[in-house]
């Protein structure tokens, strides 16, 4: 598996993601600009430049129309991703760490984060998709607060049918809301219950891409849990050894892979293979370790996975992007059970 | 008129009684206790006949009066006579109150002689005590005798496993060693089980907890609590090599407690007051004696532990201070022959680890110690061996310009190595002598080896002559990144020439430009493993030193000095190693106490083949639970030996289907997920497929839709 290497960005990644078919690549970085990219071959397609500070956070919405940009400079921006240019500029309370389209495109999720006296909040504003989209309601439609029996809000994405939000805490809970009412619903307690990790805030969520019904989260308590929707129960926990930054779940092969490594800190006191900056596959049933990817010299800080399971990118803080296509041995892969079960049902039908 | 019969005419005038003689009877008031406090009751004595009472009057006075003054003449000392002979006790009077209170300090439980022992009281304490004596005999409560089970249960496991105790976070976990499979827990893991570390006591009967209120012993097949033993802070725990006796350390000095009611729960006597180490008897539980720090150890940072050290039996026990060696009896614990041994400038001392059969001593063991003394202005430094209790000094070494000296004594006491630093004249360059005692040979011959460049590290072999040396080439090149050192393998040579039979130690293996800097003898010798444990780049290597190729069975079976390194592991954040007591399997692990990259341990072969590895976070501590001594004779070894094939067909039989269930179960395991995971996958099959094909049509409607919508508005 010979990655493609991106080196366009001078600082670490921060977030890349596929728009839906998978063509493009978005990546934004700790450098105030973020790249556009064919998965294809690598080749870049234009930057979106505008924001003066770190990118946190970057979204495509279903149709490849437009992408979200949310900075540390106070503002998300709207880019049309056909010509890159900013189309609108909402102005935030603080910086913000995330931001998400919902699946109607209609609207746009945003992280704040808990600084300047400001409580961290998830922020929804209302996107003029269709009409003219240079005119967009300044004013969120809708706030949802940290609650006070909670932390800090780290990360959010709306459920795949829309009508929930999910949201990472600082203190490792996950919680659920309603979308359109900003309603609490419930919670749990996915992260620091594993072990003894004292730092346990979550750092990724990432939706099951069959049909959204469970999710991924990854947290610095070097674990990553896997989580139905419905009834918010943890399925399934895979353990690092090493804080995660990301985690992801790929179509087409039952495998998750998780993203992190030593703290960004603590890299110049250790060498490479002390650090762990390697991907991590693990088995999604089995919860079992089954391969790694090197390759970055510094922690992974996220990681996508190509919608139609041929491959997976991933950003890293030593600033590159890594566009890997998996070779035959990744599809090849199977369990002595799967095998038997395939066997079986080849068998039967 | 005379003067006197003035003075009657007013005598017969004057009523006595009207006299107020208040002032007078104050002045030369004489107090109810008046003298007692200089009498002292002197208990123990011997029983004399009547003719010899004079005689050890006359002992007893002038060993008094070497502290004291005791009045002259009669008045001094009485002693009793019944029958024609003393009753063992006798009343002394001192000059005063201070002398009598020297005296009691001095003698109260001090040896007259082999079998009497004095016990010194004050007279005015004797009428204090015994009139709160009741005088009915009240029988003393006597606790019921609690069973701790078998303290050794864990060496009847039938598949002859160990236990080790592992350490991770604030937790300490007691598990059997199941090779690769994952450690079986002998006990629940204990959260908060210690403040600072566990230990195991030398024969692994117990394990210790410690706690800033003291340590806490436990044992039994369930490691119940068997004992506290309260010690305020306590820091550094040491044990004798039988478990007889626990010494601990804290830099907190002994407090005794004013209140009666705290005074009767806290262990130590005032005598204790203001002492920091502590000998504790473990089987009753109980402090035997405690000590002062030594002045020139107080405020040090890092203290020189053990600070008691024993001998091979726990027969006696020394400390060392500054120009003076302490040697102590058990259980008294008192000073042998009541003197220090004056050692003039002494730096370390060492106990044979083993009884020594010295020539000529009839084939009984002796207790034999060896210290050294660096150089002083008119003196060479000197590494000696005394032998105790007599205290005569065996042997003598004299050496010049030492840098260092290392005392290394093989296991079973035949031989000490004295490592020795030496410089140049210049003082630049460094080498080193190994200077080797062959105690048990007659007139304790001393075979010196010179070493062209420094030895950082020497072990002998378990039960043998061999040892390993590491030396360091120091060529002047400082870049640490270049391997410099050296690993030398000796063994004994011997030559018969004129039919003198010569032992000379020889160099019969030697692999350079290593960083390794660790030896580590399994303990039953022949594999060692030579390791580098540094910050970034830990290595362990494992050798075989008689290794069977054809080489050696052709020489006919002769394999001494055939070593073969068998492999190389690398191992990065290695802090620690650590052998069981089997000798089969090497435990390597790295601690959090040193550094957070990668906890957690590995498990290896004495091949070097790596069973297990188990990442865990804040893994602190890897122990193992030492064994006693094998009770086989060497006859019951050699059967054992002869039929090892029988006995190992059975293990690996055993190893076979443990190895099988595991395999078993990791499969059954996954079916079991796989089977869950099917049917909650299945669950949502029905409706969210359908769901997510319709969604995914929508969405290429309403985009047509909107389009055209959006073209009509505009035409409008």
């Amino acid at each position: 598996m010979r990655p493609i290497k991106l080196m366009g960005h001078e600082r670490s990644l921060t977030q890349v993601k596929y728009n839906r078919e998978g063509d493009l690549i978005f990546s934004v970085a700790k450098d105030s600009t973020a790249s556009i990219w064919y998965s294809s071959n690598g080749e870049r397609l234009g930057t979106l430049e505008g924001h003066k500070g770190t990118l946190w956070s970057i979204d495509v919405d279903s149709e490849t129309k437009f992408c979200a940009t949310g900075s540390a400079d106070l503002s998300i921006k709207l880019w049309t991703v056909e010509n890159g240019i900013c189309v609108y500029t909402w102005a935030a309370p603080t910086p913000v760490r995330r931001v998400s389209f919902s699946p109607d495109n209609k609207k746009l999720l945003s992280v704040t984060d808990q600084v300047m006296g400001q409580l961290g909040t998830i922020l929804i504003y209302a996107v003029n998709y269709d009409g003219d989209y240079s005119n967009q309601k300044a004013e969120p439609i809708l706030t949802i607060p940290t609650r006070p029996d909670s932390s800090k809000v780290t990360v959010a994405e709306f459920s795949q049918d829309g009508k929930y939000i999910i949201a990472g805490h600082e203190k490792g809970e996950i919680s659920k809301y309603d979308a359109s009412t900003g309603e609490y619903i419930q919670s749990v307690q996915a992260h620091g219950i594993h072990n003894e990790e004292q730092t346990v805030s979550v750092t990724d969520i990432q939706l099951a891409p069959e049909d959204g019904s469970y999710f991924i989260t990854s947290s610095k308590d070097k674990c990553a849990v896997l989580i139905d929707l419905e009834s918010f129960e943890i399925l399934k926990v895979y353990k690092a050894d090493a804080p995660m930054n990301t985690a992801a779940i790929t179509p087409l092969k039952d495998y998750v892979i998780l993203g992190g490594g030593q703290e960004a800190r603590n890299v110049t006191t250790t060498s490479e293979n002390q650090g762990k900056f390697e991907a991590r596959f693990y088995h999604k049933i089995f919860e079992e370790d089954i391969g790694r990817v090197k390759g970055h010299f510094g922690p992974l800080n996220t990681i996508a996975v190509h919608p139609d399971g041929s491959g997976y990118t991933s950003g890293g803080e030593d600033g590159f992007i890594r566009v890997h296509t998996f070779d035959n041995s990744y599809t090849e892969f199977y369990y002595d059970v799967e095998r038997t079960e395939r066997a079986i049902a080849a068998g039967t039908t | 008129m005379s003067e006197q019969e003035l003075l009657a005419e007013v005598e017969r005038d004057l009523n006595i009684d009207d006299i107020d003689f208040s002032d007078l009877e104050e002045q030369y008031a004489v107090e109810k206790n008046f003298g007692l406090e200089n009498y002292v009751v002197v208990d123990g004595a011997p029983v004399a006949p009547e003719s010899k009472a004079p005689v050890l009057e006359k002992v007893l006075r002038k060993l008094f009066s070497k502290v004291a003054q005791v009045v002259e003449g009669d008045d001094g000392i009485y002693m009793p006579v019944e029958g024609g002979k003393t009753k063992g006790y006798l009343f002394v009077q001192f000059k005063n109150g201070e002398q009598a209170e020297a005296a009691i300090k001095n003698f109260n439980g001090k040896k007259l002689d082999a079998n009497h022992k004095l016990y010194l009281n004050k007279l005015s304490d004797i009428g204090k005590y015994t009139t709160q004596v009741n005088d009915e005999f009240v029988e003393p409560e006597i606790a019921d005798f609690k069973s701790h089970g078998y303290l050794k249960s864990w060496l009847q496991d039938e598949q002859g496993r160990d236990q080790m105790a592992m350490h991770f976070s604030e937790t300490v976990g007691v598990f059997w060693n199941k090779k690769k499979n994952e450690p079986e827990a002998a006990i629940e893991p204990r959260k908060g089980f210690t403040s600072k570390y566990a230990k195991f006591s030398p024969r692994g009967t117990y394990l210790f907890s410690i706690h800033p209120q003291g340590i806490q012993c436990w044992g039994g097949e369930d490691f119940h609590s068997i004992h506290k033993f309260v010690h305020n802070q306590v820091r550094l725990v040491d044990f004798s090599p039988n478990e007889k006796y626990m010494v601990t350390l804290s830099p907190l000095p002994i407090e005794i407690p004013d209140s009666p009611e705290e005074l009767a729960r806290c262990p130590f006597g005032p005598e204790s007051k203001g002492h920091k180490l502590v000998i504790w008897d473990l089987t009753t539980g109980e402090p035997a004696r405690t000590f002062a720090l030594p002045p020139h150890l107080e405020g040090q940072k890092e203290m020189p532990w053990p600070l008691v050290k024993w001998s091979y039996d726990d027969k006696y026990c020394a400390r060392q201070g500054p120009d003076a060696l302490a040697i102590y009896e058990t259980p008294s614990f008192q000073l042998l022959d009541k003197q220090l041994v004056k050692i003039e400038g002494i730096v370390d001392f060492d106990w044979a680890p083993s009884g020594v059969h010295l020539n000529g001593s009839k084939g009984e063991s002796e207790y034999v110690l060896s210290y050294w003394t660096p150089e002083s202005s008119n003196q060479t430094a000197r590494v000696a061996l005394m032998h105790i209790p007599s205290k005569k000094v065996l042997r003598t070494v004299n050496l010049f310009q030492v840098s260092d000296c290392k005392m290394h004594w093989q296991d079973e006491g035949r031989f000490m190595c004295v490592k020795v630093d030496r410089h140049s004249k210049s003082g630049k360059t460094l080498f080193t002598n190994l200077e080797f005692f062959k105690v048990t040979e007659k007139d304790i011959p001393v075979e010196k080896l010179e070493l062209k460049d420094v030895a950082i590290n020497f072990a002998w072999e378990p039960k043998s002559e061999r040892f390993i040396t590491i030396s360091n080439l120091d060529n002047g090149n400082t870049n640490p990144a270049i391997p410099r050192n050296a690993i030398n393998f000796y063994a004994p040579e011997t030559t018969t020439k004129n039919n003198i039979v010569t032992t000379k130690y020889k160099l019969f293996a030697e692999f350079t430009d290593k960083h390794s800097n660790t030896i580590l003898w399994a303990p039953k010798g022949r594999f060692v493993v030579v390791a580098t444990i540094t910050k970034s780049n830990g290595e362990i290597e494992f050798f075989d030193c008689n290794y069977e190729d054809d080489k050696t069975t052709k020489k006919g079976g002769k394999n001494d000095t055939n070593v073969k390194l068998l492999r190389t592991e690398k191992y990065p954040g290695m802090t620690n190693m650590s052998w069981d007591p089997s000798g089969r399997f090497l435990a390597a692990w790295s601690s959090n106490w040193m550094h957070s990259i990668d906890n957690g341990y590995r498990l290896f072969e004495f091949t070097g083949n790596m069973l297990r590895e188990e990442p865990i976070d804040q893994f602190k501590e890897f122990i193992w639970r030492p064994r006693p001594a094998s009770l086989l004779s060497s006859a019951d070894k050699k059967t054992v030996r002869k039929n090892i094939k029988e006995y190992s067909a059975q293990f690996d039989e055993n190893d076979a289907m443990e190895a099988d269930a595991a395999t078993r179960e990791a499969i059954l395991n996954r079916k079991r997920k796989l089977e869950e995971w099917r049917a909650y996958r299945a669950h949502f099959a029905n409706k969210n497929t359908k769901e997510n094909n319709v969604e995914a049509e929508v969405i290429e409607e309403i985009k047509e839709v909107i389009i055209e919508e959006k073209v009509e508005a505009v035409e409008q």
